[in-house]
């Protein structure tokens, strides 16, 4: 890695699916503790490479560093590094909140005592002490949502993936998830995060659009909305999807 | 150890908050076995069957009271022609239709012999064997009456001079149910170490949960272990509940060693485990696991020699029987619990098992993929 600032290297990314190409010659950087907002309509390409990117899927070609370490080689160390909430929720649903922190963290090998005071704190700030023993299932999707993010970040990872985060979540709850993110980034994590929703592109240090497995416009919103013309970043998506 | 230790108790709150599995543990064994001896029955009661009497002689009608006061047949009545008693098979109505042509009687007493004809349904052949050898059976009593009472002819004929006695070994009463109790703890344990396996890990895959294991850093090797150890440690104790239940209430003998049959049983749930976690490689939803752990558990049932011997089996399937792990253990467990086999009887099966049960194993962790 050139530059030491920056935790995600992506050089010339391909990623085939036969004849289709689902990423084509993605290069790009992510720089430690910054926002990354990964945008593009549907099939566009962006779960494909966020996949890639936390070793979940072979690359077809191309270099990709995360955290320090190669994808093709240090899959796993990655993965010690990493966190990663999907667009499928991910908790179990037959269990309990507090059974599945304990679970999660305990597969990163954090230690029982460790867990307990940490779970503590987070249900303290996520305002769920009182039903820490209430199953997933029977928790709101919000509060899933939250959840789920903090779990993501239990272990403390360098970078967390967030894979459409807040998708089918009310206003109010989606402010309240991105205030987390913002505390997560403070504290030193890389957020890396795919989203529909064009206002969220605004909490984003930078956002990267892309269309038909590329990328088409990377920068700060403020210097997109510049350089398209536009007020808001809905406009400058519209403009690069309908390829005007 | 701290890792594994976490998805161990994971999956045991998992299993035991599912509302199905307890009564699915304790309850099943219970209903098989009761079913197995209180309604599978390979002996016949209530034959129905039907005279078409064209004699009308003393003679035939002392035949068919001979069936009628047999515990075995039921008399659905008589009827003075043919077409009668094929009406009655036709309508089910009969299972065997006795006819007494004309002249029956009188050709028995003027010729030393005479015919009847009996006509048995036999879409089920195993049933309509037996209604002939019970048939044959009363037939053969009344022929010696008859020879008595009006040829004065011996009841047995002399020049019978090889006596036979037989002694059926194993099981002294030919007891179909103590056959069968074996074959369905196998079943049972199967079912178990198979289906909850592979439908568990597909169903991590369903709910989006096995993509978020998979982005962490714990090792397949430890997810598997994790995954296979509380449904093989669930099936043992099955075998054992089912064993103690047989045992206490259905008589089922255990002559050999239980340390043996465990031993054994905890190889055998190995390989079957295996094929589990083999099978939801295959499979993304839990329909479709079910569907191939329902093929592959019906025909190695069919195969294993659980209602027919496998030596009567045509030489290609019993080679299939190779990797059949259903014949092993049903071999292996009747000759232990009714024969009282030691490992030295069983050390084939036991080699063998275990080869299988390493290679399956292997076979289905290098299939089980982290990434795609």
């Amino acid at each position: 890695m050139e530059n030491p600032e920056n935790i995600i290297v992506v050089n010339n990314l391909v990623k085939r699916y036969g004849d289709f190409t689902a990423n084509d010659n993605l290069c790009f950087e992510v720089r430690k503790g910054e926002i990354f907002g990964f945008l593009g309509a549907n099939g566009a390409g962006k779960t494909t490479a966020i996949r890639i990117l936390c070793g979940l899927s072979y690359p077809t070609s191309g270099e990709l560093n995360v955290a320090g370490f190669d994808v093709y080689t240090q899959r796993e160390l990655i993965k010690r590094n990493i966190g990663y909430m999907s667009q499928k929720f991910s908790l179990y649903d037959d269990l309990t909140i507090a059974e599945n922190i304990r679970f999660y963290a305990g597969i990163y090998g954090l230690s029982q005592k460790v867990i307990k005071s940490r779970t503590n704190q987070l249900l303290e700030r996520l305002g769920m002490e009182e039903i820490r023993n209430r199953l997933i299932r029977d928790v709101p999707l919000g509060w899933k949502q939250k959840l789920a993010f903090s779990v993501a970040v239990f272990h403390n990872p360098a970078v967390v993936f967030l894979d459409e985060p807040t998708g089918g979540v009310d206003p109010v709850t989606r402010r309240q998830f991105w205030e987390m993110i913002n505390e997560a980034a403070e504290e030193g994590i890389t957020v890396f995060v795919t989203t529909h929703y064009m206002d969220e592109a605004e909490y984003c240090d930078r956002v990267s659009i892309m269309v038909d497995g590329k990328i088409a416009a990377l920068d700060t919103p403020q210097n997109l909305k510049k350089s398209y013309n536009t007020n808001d970043m809905n406009g400058v998506f519209l403009t690069l999807a309908r390829g005007d | 150890m701290r890792i594994l230790i976490s998805i161990l108790r994971k999956e045991f709150i998992q299993i035991f908050r599912n509302k199905v599995m307890l009564p699915f543990i304790f309850i099943v064994p219970i209903i098989q076995m009761v079913v197995l001896v209180f309604a599978a029955n390979l002996e016949m009661k209530e034959i129905r069957f039907y005279t078409v009497d064209l004699d009308l002689s003393e003679t035939s009608r002392k035949l068919r009271y001979e069936f009628s006061a047999s515990p075995f047949f039921r008399d659905q009545g008589t009827g003075f022609s043919l077409d009668e008693g094929e009406e009655m098979l036709l309508r089910d109505k009969a299972d065997l239709v006795l006819v007494f042509d004309e002249g029956f009687e009188e050709k028995l007493r003027k010729e030393n012999h005479s015919s009847i004809q009996l006509l048995i349904n036999a879409i089920n052949s195993a049933k309509a064997g037996l209604v002939n050898a019970y048939s044959e059976a009363i037939i053969r009593d009344f022929n010696q009456d008859v020879r008595l009472e009006w040829l004065g002819l011996p009841a047995f004929e002399a020049i019978e001079n090889i006596d036979v006695s037989y002694s059926y070994w194993y099981n002294p009463e030919l007891n179909y149910k103590i056959y069968m109790l074996p074959a369905i703890l196998v079943i049972l344990v199967t079912i178990i170490g198979m289906f909850l396996t592979a439908m568990n890990l597909v169903r991590e895959k369903e709910m989006g949960t096995a993509e978020q294991i998979n982005v962490t850093p714990i090792r397949k090797f430890h997810f598997i272990i994790g995954k296979l150890l509380p449904f093989w440690v669930i099936a043992l104790f099955e075998l054992a509940f089912g064993l103690t239940i047989g045992k206490i209430f259905f008589g089922l003998p255990i002559l050999g060693n239980l340390a043996l049959l465990f031993g054994f049983a905890s190889i055998y749930l190995m390989a079957v485990l295996g094929i589990g976690l083999l099978l939801s490689t295959f499979s993304e939803t839990q329909q479709q696991v079910m569907f191939l752990a329902f093929f592959f558990m019906l025909t190695f049932v069919l195969m294993s020699g659980i209602f027919t011997p496998v030596e009567s089996m045509p030489v290609w399937a019993q080679k299939v029987n190779i990797v059949n792990p259903f014949a092993y253990f049903m071999r292996v467990i009747r000759m232990i619990l009714l024969k009282g086999s030691g490992f030295h009887d069983i050390r084939h099966e036991f080699v063998s098992m275990f080869i299988y049960a390493v290679s399956i194993l292997s076979l289905s962790v290098w299939r089980y993929r982290k990434i795609h």
